[in-house]
């Protein structure tokens, strides 16, 4: 597989692992945090971490949309197929997280509502062409990399007046995220910073471009390398990491050239501005409320806004109170120390954000890791 | 961030659509983001639209990073 | 049979014809359904005695008995269909058992409404199955119900064999040291039907590896006479049933995930839907797990089987981590290889 096959070359993943412990100053510790899930699921999945030296340690993000997703969007989402008969479009991440009262999208379709796994926006946007007498709602859910698309279904249906499409936005933004955690982040023993470098998110970066970071190295005086999504990526920007702190630079590097450009997609980032706008404030799980963190239908597009056409109102629903999702989600617990990990929380039984998703912290360390410590 | 897959353009029908091939897979994909998509070009693809088109000059130069890396001569192993 | 011209005036129209009630009264229609279509493709001596059950001749080894329901969709796929994924999965599971599968018994429910002409392919590719495997299909039953209360078709089938002799398999029999094998790239049944439910369109066919096994267990019971554990991998795909036998071994299992074959477009498949292609459903593969100085001679064996061309050792069994399963990546670091609670689903994060 070209583009992939390449980047996963178990000889120089060892190679490239002996010059991270020859770089790496034995005499510190290296804390870097992976903002993006799909990062969090790479480190996993390869067991990668078995190939760092202990004083390099990776600390996982809140870059999981699924995760920080408030329960009450995803009531609202039910809400559309139980209460105003709708057919609900959702990417099949959100089908088995739990909301409130434990129900899940995945037990609401048993029940009877009609609500459909689809692969792409435009799945929806067909979906409502081919059943012109039923409302059909598409959940969008996602940082920049899937923001786009759904940008491009609400620009289609408007351009073809489809009447009986709407879009539940609940669409989230990295920069702000990664400020947010930058912002809160406790110090650690001798006021020494809790991050010492971020690995920014691979195809979010695609979109947006590697611009956006500099402000995060120039303010906080932190290392940045976006990092592409394979193996061999992963292990490189590591690298790039370490090198960056022992040399004290700390600017934005780019790993994953072959697809991420200073200035991102341009025809991506216009089309987000003309068909979004900047919510005030949107409460994340797990993080609480980040002010300019996620995106809402813009003036223009507000009648394809399913909130407005259903009425649906958010509630703030509380997580569950043994929940330490918010201190893993801002890579200030690991998932063992918290006292449901593996007991009252499991990806079988999900309590808390971290492990609703196959690439939420807890769920990748619960699948992948719990045998390693 | 999130799962994307590369793929090779075969043929572009439209402003909006064109046929790829995600590593023998033949899939109708949405172009509307790529500027001038055409056949042969490499690109990545995220929800059934492609969001970039794939530099290869840099993939090549990053393979060679990554060799030249990969053959390195520290002796030291990463501690167990 | 003869008899038919006398008693069944008017032929079955099976090109245009359609499943209606009265062939599941148990009357003439249904006599005639069975004997124009069940019993033509599946004739042979024991079925064609015509009664209810079927008399089975003396067997000299420990009868085996096994059973399945199925219930797929779609009824028709690359590489199969609803009737010879039946035979072949039947088969398989009799033997795993350590067995020589002899006899299948078959039920049929139907939906009214479904043509006549399908319910011939399914029959018809369960014959084909049936004798690839050198199996009989020797009685069964058929019921139809009401439209709307079924899904086209639903087919159980019952395995009956004999043991082979001085061969005990079983899923609490895996020991630390045995050598785990596969019998060929993992996922390709999961893959094929995915790509048709969803109505997902992946241009290449990916082809279901439904087959019957039964060739390749007799080649590797007289080739290992110590072989510890024999399974078919089905639902949940090799590291659901590599879990079981973990769990019920009380062992651990290490795998090596460079030896481990899959197919480059069911890989590609599954990197495009973020699957495993661990835990994809596979339905003409086999498990075999022997002592360590039986490796060589399983691999071998099942090589030399058909279906069998892509064997592989692809891990071992340890007495550590007691009841997990895990791997060691392609990039050296190990991994667990979890047990589900459920299907995976397909994710774009």
């Amino acid at each position: 597989m070209k583009y992939v096959t390449e980047y996963r070359n178990s000889e120089q993943a060892r190679g490239i692992a002996r010059e991270i412990a020859a770089a790496a100053d034995p005499a510190r510790e290296y804390r870097f945090m992976e903002f993006c899930g799909g990062h969090t699921h790479v480190l996993a999945r390869w067991g990668l971490t078995d190939l760092l030296p202990k004083n390099v340690r990776m600390i996982h993000g809140p870059g999981c949309p699924v995760c920080v997703l408030p329960i009450g969007r995803i009531d609202m989402a039910m809400e559309v197929a139980q209460k105003h008969g709708a057919i609900l479009c959702t990417y099949a991440d959100t089908l088995r997280v739990p909301a409130s009262g434990g129900k899940s999208l995945f037990k609401a379709k048993a029940e009877g509502a009609d609500i459909r796994m689809v692969y792409s926006p435009m799945d929806a946007v067909k979906l409502a062409r081919e059943n012109p007498d039923r409302e059909v709602v598409f959940f969008a859910i996602g940082f920049e990399t899937t923001t786009p698309p759904t940008a491009v279904a609400l620009d289609v249906a408007k351009k073809t007046g489809l009447k009986n499409f709407s879009v539940l936005c609940s669409h989230v933004l990295t920069p702000a995220a990664m400020e947010h955690i930058l912002l809160t982040a406790p110090r650690r023993e001798g006021d020494a910073p809790f991050l010492d470098g971020l690995v920014g998110p691979a195809h979010v970066s695609v979109v947006i471009g590697s611009e956006p970071y500099a402000q995060f190295a120039r303010k906080w005086k932190m290392p940045v390398v976006i990092c592409g999504f394979e193996p061999l990526d992963m292990l490189y920007t590591i690298l790039m990491l370490v090198r960056q702190v022992n040399e004290g630079r700390h600017e934005v590097e780019n790993e994953f050239t072959r697809a991420v450009t200073p200035e991102g997609n341009r025809i991506a980032i216009d089309l987000m501005a003309r068909v979004f706008r900047l919510r005030d404030t949107f409460a994340w799980r797990g993080l609480g409320s980040v002010p300019h963190s996620a995106l809402a239908l813009a003036p223009e597009y507000a009648g394809f806004d399913a909130e407005a056409r259903f009425g649906l109102i958010e509630h703030v629903v509380p997580d569950n109170k043994a929940c330490q999702c918010g201190a893993i989600l801002r890579g200030e617990k690991e998932p063992f120390e918290c006292k449901a990990f593996g007991k009252a929380c499991t990806p079988a039984r999900p309590i808390g954000a971290c492990m609703v998703s196959s690439e939420g912290a807890c769920a990748a360390y619960y699948s992948y890791g719990r045998l390693r410590k | 961030m999130c799962l994307a897959v590369p793929g090779k353009i075969v043929t572009v029908s439209s402003a909006e659509e064109a046929l790829a091939d995600l590593g023998g897979i033949q899939k109708t994909i949405n172009v509307s983001l790529i500027d001038h998509p055409q056949p042969g070009d490499w690109v990545v693809v995220h929800v059934g639209f492609a969001l970039q088109k794939i530099d290869e000059e840099q993939a090549q130069k990053t393979l060679r990073e990554l060799a030249a890396l990969g053959e390195s001569a520290a002796c030291e192993e990463p501690a167990a | 049979m003869s008899e038919e011209r006398r008693y069944f005036s008017i032929p079955i129209d099976v090109k245009h014809g359609i499943i209606d009630l009265t062939h599941g009264s148990g009357g003439r229609a249904t006599a005639q359904l069975i004997g124009q279509v069940f019993g033509r493709a599946f004739s042979n001596p024991i079925l064609d005695e015509g009664h209810d059950g079927a008399f089975l001749p003396k067997i000299d080894g420990d009868p085996v008995v096994s059973c399945d329901a199925h219930v797929i969709r779609p009824l028709f796929f690359p590489g199969g269909d609803i009737g010879s994924l039946a035979i072949a999965g039947t088969v398989n599971d009799v033997a795993v058992c350590g067995a020589k599968p002899k006899y299948i018994a078959a039920c049929f429910i139907l939906e009214e409404g479904f043509p006549i002409q399908d319910v011939e392919r399914i029959v018809n590719s369960m014959a084909r199955t049936a004798r690839e495997a050198g199996v009989m299909i020797v009685t069964g039953d058929t019921k139809v119900v009401e439209k709307g209360h079924g899904d086209g078709i639903y087919i159980t089938t019952t395995g009956f064999g004999e043991r082979y002799p001085g061969i005990r398999v079983s899923g609490r029999n895996a020991r630390p040291g045995d050598k785990i094998l596969i019998s060929g790239t993992m996922g390709d049944h999961g893959m094929a039907i995915m790509s048709l439910r969803e109505g997902l369109s992946f241009g290449t066919t990916i082809e279901s590896d439904s087959a019957p096994l039964n060739d390749m267990v007799e080649a590797v019971v007289k080739a290992c006479p110590n072989v510890h554990v024999l399974r078919d991998p089905t639902r949940g795909g090799l590291a659901t049933t590599l879990n079981e036998i973990a769990y019920q071994s009380n062992v651990g299992i290490m795998l090596e995930e460079s030896a481990i074959p899959v197919r480059p477009d069911v890989a590609q498949a599954c990197e495009f839907l973020g699957l495993d292609p661990l835990y994809v459903a596979n339905e003409g593969k086999l498990i075999v797990i022997v002592p360590e100085d039986e490796a060589e001679a399983a691999l071998a064996a099942m090589k030399s089987a058909p279906h069998g061309e892509n064997a592989a050792i692809v891990g071992t069994v340890t007495d550590t981590d007691k009841g997990y399963v895990q791997m060691t990546t392609l990039m050296g670091g190990v991994r667990m290889v979890d047990w589900l609670n459920a299907d995976q689903l397909p994710r774009i994060c």
